[in-house]
């Protein structure tokens, strides 16, 4: 088909834009305000959008799968990697909602960060927020457009890095505005868990090769249909393990609470709408592999439904507004790997695609509640509270700190109403359509995983309704709640807009019309889930249960100050678990981080200082040197090399007394030599 | 005519007068004439040689400039050598060769 009258010529500046913007804020922007900054950083994102619509009106028309070439990159033997653009409706689902969420949060991001950077008094850092977010947005954009893993590759790294980058915003602080390592360390452990990801998908490229002599995508799955099992299961295992890594799956979610260290906008963008997701993706684009291995997807299926499972179970015990959104996001990345994983892929995406509008929803109201709690702090430690203002710290975002918020921020308690209903999945809002689309697809494929999805559904609605009457309902636990206050347009407009999605998202794929699924179809085979009344029913009977439960615990007698967590009572030691985590982080601390210091030190005592050191520097290489030392100047130096010049020079001074003798001065002696000279030559010419 | 063998012995013995007295005196001034006594040696004998190849056309009279070449470097020693010995005189009061052993090695 003609491709001359489309844009596809257009897609690498979906890359460019944001590549633009972020040096004209890192040269320029030093001489720019706020405002300026943040509109250079918006346009970028914007322009990446309209880039990202026309690619969706050409592939609309066009259907097949275009790449681009836009330079040789590395050509090594066999090896021909080149930059490379794809679009296909698969790449360019993901440009609209990277690009889209992503403009939103910028803007979002500019009103946020003008107060987050004075609360922290460090107002220039706001045009490097803006740079590490533009670059974020870079990265992204080459991770979902590359048409090779190894170009994906570079952005999956290049996301990674942006992660690193944001969580360590404030990186010589902790959450609570103190002088301390807290942060950073939260970067450190989000990057070191990634690496063991990324260890996985490298390992996957390098299968690949081996086999295939390509990391292209459409020669990998052409050649994949021929290839032996092992091959396929180990290419899904470790494309798994880097899945789990960079969207926080079982056993390598661990990095994920704490990355909400980072400021809000970058909670909601990275770590909760795109970054997290392109797990997700990664498998959906290597479906032509996942599919052809029932163990791999039974895997990735049972891993994400128990990820789901295991964190809404911690979900629940949490009181730190994020971090509840935190174990939520594990939980609902759980539903969509499971999804992908049972071939369920459009379900799988539309999930990503809705997840991403509520999910960012709520992240960034959080930080809307968030910031409202600093403006009331602020205002009481200034209106006639001093002493007492500054001496306690006082923690923003715990949810015991809440309560009757609705009151004061009443816009941003409607909209973060909208977020928790279309996470917990009632109808019509989008959570909704797509999970039951999980769920009904679970159901007819792997049952038990239907089961584990259902109990995490449950508990979703459950935490979910715990947060809403805790933040929002009641009655202030704490004087700052009183004072609270709402937030500017600019941050309450992104989040309007983002609302809007939340609900009418769904009909992106309603049942029936299936728009986004054959949507899909021209990129990956994909069996169109049938909409089941029966799973649609018991899921919504089970969210209201959760809702009512929630409910009973946390509205009908709101938590007073200083109140330990009613469910305490209930469940026990079971509580305790979910308050601390299941004690997961002490379990890696004491599996491998104890036991790699261990290693370490032994390391370093017994193989390095007593043996290296001690033993092999000084026994072996200094002993062996002094005694080679020894042995050279002894017998080589003083018994051969002196003796050869002393010879030398003997000879030359005997030589030289005799011949002296010869030269006695009269110049008669020197005319009889050459006559005899002379004589002798003659003599022999004769004698010839 | 007188053959060349003749003037040649004659050459021979000039010769050898005047080695003999290089080696033997010890006069400088001896020594510098008995000198010229071999140079002269040597003049002899290419005349000698150019006579008896006097009928050869492309050597006709070569002996005799030769001659004339030693004749004139010899004047130009002669000038150099008396001047060496003016000035070993002024030094040493004294023309002796032995006395003049300062290179003894």
């Amino acid at each position: 088909m003609e491709t001359a009258n489309l844009y596809f010529n257009l897609v690498p500046w979906i890359v460019y834009f944001p590549i633009i913007g972020l040096l004209l804020n890192l040269t320029i922007g030093k001489k720019l305000n706020e405002n300026g900054i943040g509109a250079i950083a918006v346009s970028a994102s914007a322009a990446a959008f309209v880039v990202a619509v026309l690619q969706a009106y050409s592939i609309g028309i066009h259907h097949e799968a275009v790449s681009v070439k836009v330079a040789d990159w590395i050509h090594i033997g066999e090896l021909a990697l080149d930059w490379t653009f794809r679009v296909d409706t698969l790449s360019v689902t993901m440009m609209l909602v990277v690009s889209g969420v992503g403009t939103l949060i910028h803007i979002y991001a500019i009103g946020y960060m003008k107060e987050d950077v004075r609360f922290h008094h460090d107002e220039p850092r706001f045009r490097r927020f803006f740079v590490f977010l533009t670059l974020f947005i870079t990265m992204m954009m080459v991770l979902v457009s590359g048409d090779s893993y190894m170009m994906l590759f570079v952005g999956w790294e290049g996301v990674g890095l942006s992660s690193f980058l944001l969580i360590g915003f404030w990186y010589d602080f902790d959450t609570l505005g103190r002088p301390s390592f807290a942060n950073s360390n939260a970067a450190k452990k989000a990057f070191i868990t990634n690496r063991v990801g990324d260890f996985g998908f490298l390992m996957a490229a390098f299968l690949m090769f081996w086999q295939f002599q390509s990391t292209n995508f459409d020669n990998v799955f052409a050649a994949v249909a021929h290839a032996e099992p092992w091959v396929i299961l180990w290419i899904t295992i470790s494309l798994l393990v880097g899945v789990a890594g960079k969207s926080a799956q079982i056993p390598l979610y661990i990095w994920l609470p704490d990355a909400m260290a980072g400021p809000t906008p970058v909670s909601a963008l990275i770590h909760a709408a795109t970054m997290v997701t392109a797990g997700v993706y990664l498998v959906t684009r290597s479906a032509p592999i996942f599919t052809l291995s029932h163990d791999a997807q039974y895997i990735t299926a049972t891993v994400g439904a128990l990820t789901a499972l295991f964190a809404a179970t911690i979900a629940v015990g949490q009181y730190d507004i994020k971090k509840v959104l935190a174990y939520s996001t594990i939980s609902q990345l759980g539903f969509m790997v499971a999804a992908v994983g049972m071939g369920a892929f459009a379900a799988g995406m539309f999930h990503l695609i809705t997840h991403a509008f509520f999910k960012a929803l709520l992240f960034l109201s959080a930080g809307s509640v968030i910031l409202g709690m600093e403006r009331g702090h602020h205002h009481l430690a200034h209106h006639g509270h001093h002493g007492k203002g500054h001496e306690e710290v006082f923690d923003p975002g715990d949810m015991r700190n809440m309560g009757g918020l609705r009151k004061q921020m009443p816009v941003t308690f409607w909209l973060y109403m909208i977020g928790t209903v279309a996470l917990a999945g009632l109808f019509p809002f989008a959570g909704f359509w797509s999970k039951d689309e999980i769920l009904a697809d679970a159901f007819h494929v792997f049952p038990h995983v239907y089961w584990v999805l259902s109990a995490a559904a449950f508990l979703t609605a459950f935490y979910m309704g715990r947060q809403v009457w805790m933040v929002f309902f009641g009655k202030p636990r704490h004087e700052v709640a009183h004072h609270a206050e709402e937030s500017p347009l600019i941050m309450t407009a992104p989040l309007m807009v983002l609302a809007f999605l939340s609900l009418f998202g769904g009909a992106l794929n309603l049942p029936g019309l299936h728009t986004l699924t054959s949507w899909l179809e021209h990129t990956i085979a994909i069996h169109p889930g049938e909409f089941n009344v029966q799973v649609a029913l018991v899921s919504t009977v089970i969210a209201l249960v959760a809702i009512f439960l929630s409910w009973l615990l946390y509205m009908k007698k709101p938590l007073e100050a200083g109140q330990p967590d009613p469910l305490k009572k209930m469940l026990g030691f079971v509580y305790t678990g979910m308050e601390n985590k299941w004690f997961v982080d002490e379990g890696y601390k004491f599996l491998i981080i104890d036991r790699y210091t261990d290693l370490a030190k032994f390391f370093a005592q017994v193989v390095d200082w007593d043996f290296w050191h001690e033993w092999f520097h000084n026994s072996v290489i200094a002993a062996g040197f002094v005694w080679l030392t020894k042995f050279l100047a002894n017998p080589i130096d003083l018994g051969i090399v002196d003796n050869i010049s002393r010879v030398l020079a003997g000879s030359i001074q005997y030589s030289a007394n005799n011949l002296r003798k010869l030269q006695n001065g009269f110049v008669r002696s020197y005319a009889l030599s050459v006559m005899l000279g002379v004589v002798a030559i003659i003599g022999y010419l004769l004698i010839k | 005519m007188i053959p060349v063998n003749y003037y040649l012995i004659l050459s021979g013995v000039l010769f050898s007068a005047g080695a003999v007295g290089v080696l033997i005196r010890r006069n400088s001034l001896v020594i510098f004439m008995s000198i010229e006594l071999m140079l002269n040696a040597a003049n002899l004998a290419f005349v000698a040689f150019a006579k008896m190849h006097s009928a050869n056309p492309a050597v006709v009279h070569n002996g005799q400039i030769f001659v004339f070449f030693v004749m004139t470097v010899a004047a130009a020693e002669v000038a150099v050598g008396l001047a060496l010995i003016v000035a070993i005189f002024r030094k040493k009061q004294s023309i002796d060769v032995d006395q003049l052993n300062q290179l003894k090695g």
